[in-house]
């Protein structure tokens, strides 16, 4: 194999081609996100929703108010909000792989996006009027801060990280904050309760645009922030003796990186809920792709995150037409046999710790 | 590079591993760390990758305490081959190697010319020119220590940590390990287990019983075999190696 490699780069994808894959991602993005705009419980024409988006970018009066109306005000937000999750999640997903050393690391496992779930659903049950606000997602941020701390605890032992014990962790920390989620859940009355549990399982319904300033800020500030640590990142992976002799504050970078993934995941828990294994599967299917190099798969998988999402979301809308399903279902659906398969591969590669 | 560790104490949760060392390796000698298991030698060099900041005590680099300064900084003065030499996700050895010149770049440059023919260069010292493109972890463990000793020769620092370099070797890539570390000319410091590669390669050995330092010089007048039965619990005979004429230390058990 590694014969048959050399000839063209250690990767599927390496050097100058990068380049070229983020553009392809980038217009897959557009494309994706147009057909998603035009598919719904009525189809609209993909020129339609050319013609409305050109003519809101443009500032020029809209052709035709209703058509406007389901493309720009309804779909195309929940649609932006679906990318931004994604995107959200997937690099979620590369911080905390990175601060464990794990590429079995995800939001999810690790008990986290319970954790902010626990933390938004206080708020909202105590009064809130909507998710997506600030104080639902401080206070998602905050559970989630601590869930990770918990985990990352909670799954060492003599000062080393140990697989086994950070998925059990991650598992039992999730479990008691659903727990108590469902314990609140208890609390509000029906008519809350099935907008609470819809968006617990993951969705991007009813998304509307003063949704997306919060997530979009966020997960800027923290794509900005991880971008030039691509090659201390990739120091952390060689272990924590090994970064500190390549010239790597390690106890800094772990500390942002438990701050950057618990933001990101609060923030997308937020506003669209529980949408597991995002940030395992894009992750994964990235380093798949143009190896393990951050520098490589922090944008590429930005952008792949946000086109899974949105696909998903195609596909979580139009399964069971006319109802709608929670995207949750169907990227954990996804999600298991991955973990499994990689689980499996990983303990037959004799790679544990 | 002088490094001179003064009364360096290393505790680990609240235990002191390592207590009041002192060691100096001058410039361009091959400083040999030696020791029973667990008297603290790889404790005792985590102060030196800055991992482990000494409770007590200093590191100092040519008189510059090295946990004030910049990571960076220090990255440049010292390169660092850790023990368990893995590495998490499919890099190549190219890319291996090139994380040594991380220290001598700023966050956003990129990897020029100059940064791949040190790469390239360090590569072929270490006779892996031909892997570059290879990935990590298909290499066998001799060929994965070669490259994690490229990356610390691509950080092109003029001190050498090493942590039980040959661990993991066959006999053969044990020598021709010992035999580069040798002719780089850089000064090193290095943990061995094997009494007989100290005696053979060091100038100098420092040894190391319950974290603390039983004795420091060079090798033939530390190893003697009271000395040698009394710290490591074996019989020792030294004389010179049959083959190459230097210093060996032949042993056995006890009793």
């Amino acid at each position: 194999m590694a014969e048959a490699r050399a000839g063209r780069g250690p990767h599927l994808v390496s050097g100058r081609a990068t380049g070229l894959l983020l553009a392809v991602l980038a217009a897959a993005l557009v494309l994706v996100s147009v057909a998603a705009v035009s598919i719904g419980s009525v189809n609209l024409p993909v020129g339609a929703v050319w013609r409305v988006v050109g003519a809101h970018l443009t500032g020029s009066a809209s052709p035709d108010p209703l058509r406007d109306q389901v493309i720009w005000d309804l779909r195309a937000p929940r649609v932006l909000v679906a990318a931004l999750a994604g995107a959200g999640l997937s690099v979620a997903g590369v911080a905390f792989q990175a601060l464990v050393r794990n590429p079995l690391a995800d939001p999810y496992i690790l008990g986290v996006s319970s954790g902010a779930s626990l933390g938004a659903v206080l708020v909202v049950s105590s009064g809130a009027t909507a998710f997506g606000g600030l104080g639902v997602t401080g206070a998602a941020f905050t559970t989630a801060l601590l869930t990770v701390v918990a985990v990352y605890v909670l799954a060492q032992r003599g000062g080393r990280l140990l697989d086994s014990r950070l998925v059990l962790a991650g598992v039992a920390i999730g479990y008691l904050c659903t727990a108590a989620t469902s314990y609140v859940q208890l609390q509000v009355n029906p008519t809350e309760l099935h907008g609470l549990m819809f968006w617990l399982m993951g969705s991007v319904a009813g998304a509307t645009w003063p949704d997306l300033g919060l997530p979009a800020a966020v997960i800027a500030v923290c794509a900005a922030f991880l971008l030039p640590q691509g090659r201390n990142l990739n120091a952390l992976m060689a272990g924590e003796d090994a970064a500190a002799g390549l010239g790597t504050s390690v106890r800094t970078l772990r500390i942002a990186l438990l701050v950057v993934g618990s933001l990101l995941t609060a923030t997308a828990v937020s506003v669209v809920g529980g949408i597991g294994f995002v940030g395992l599967m894009v992750p994964h299917a990235t380093r798949f792709a143009v190896g393990a190099d951050h520098r490589r798969v922090l944008p590429v998988a930005t952008l792949l995150g946000a086109v899974f999402l949105v696909a998903v979301d195609i596909a979580a809308r139009t399964a069971d037409r006319p109802n709608e399903l929670p995207i949750g279902i169907f990227t954990t659906g996804l999600g298991v046999p991955f973990f499994l398969w990689l689980l499996r591969r990983r303990a037959s590669a004799g790679s544990e710790g | 590079m002088r490094l001179v560790l003064a009364g360096v104490t290393a505790e680990i949760e609240g235990t002191a591993i390592v207590s009041d060392a002192d060691l100096v390796a001058e410039p361009g000698a091959f400083v040999g760390l030696i020791g029973p298991n667990g008297s603290g030698k790889s404790t005792l060099l985590r102060t030196v990758y800055r991992s482990l900041r000494p409770s007590a005590g200093a590191v100092t680099l040519d008189g510059d305490d090295l946990w004030r300064m910049r990571a960076r900084d220090a990255a440049r003065r010292r390169a660092v081959v850790t023990q368990h030499g893995d590495l998490s996700g499919e890099f190549s050895a190219a890319e291996v190697v090139a994380m040594g010149r991380a220290p001598h770049k700023g966050v956003l440059e990129r990897e020029n010319a100059a940064d791949r023919a040190i790469v390239a260069e360090s590569l072929e010292r270490v006779a892996m020119g031909g892997a570059a493109d290879r990935l990590f972890s298909t290499l066998s463990g001799g060929e994965r220590q070669r490259v994690l000793l490229a990356r610390a020769l691509a950080q092109r620092a003029p001190l050498l940590v090493l942590d039980e370099p040959t661990n993991h070797l066959d006999v053969r890539a044990r020598l021709g390990l010992l035999d580069l570390i040798r002719s780089l000319g850089l000064t090193v410091l290095a943990a061995l287990h094997d009494l007989d590669h100290a005696a053979a390669y060091c100038d100098h050995v420092v040894v190391l019983e319950r974290g603390a330092v039983r004795a420091a010089g060079p090798p033939l007048e530390v190893l003697t075999p009271e000395f040698v039965a009394e710290v490591f619990g074996v019989r020792a005979h030294i004389g010179a190696h049959p083959i190459t004429g230097r210093p060996h230390i032949a042993v056995a058990s006890l009793g």
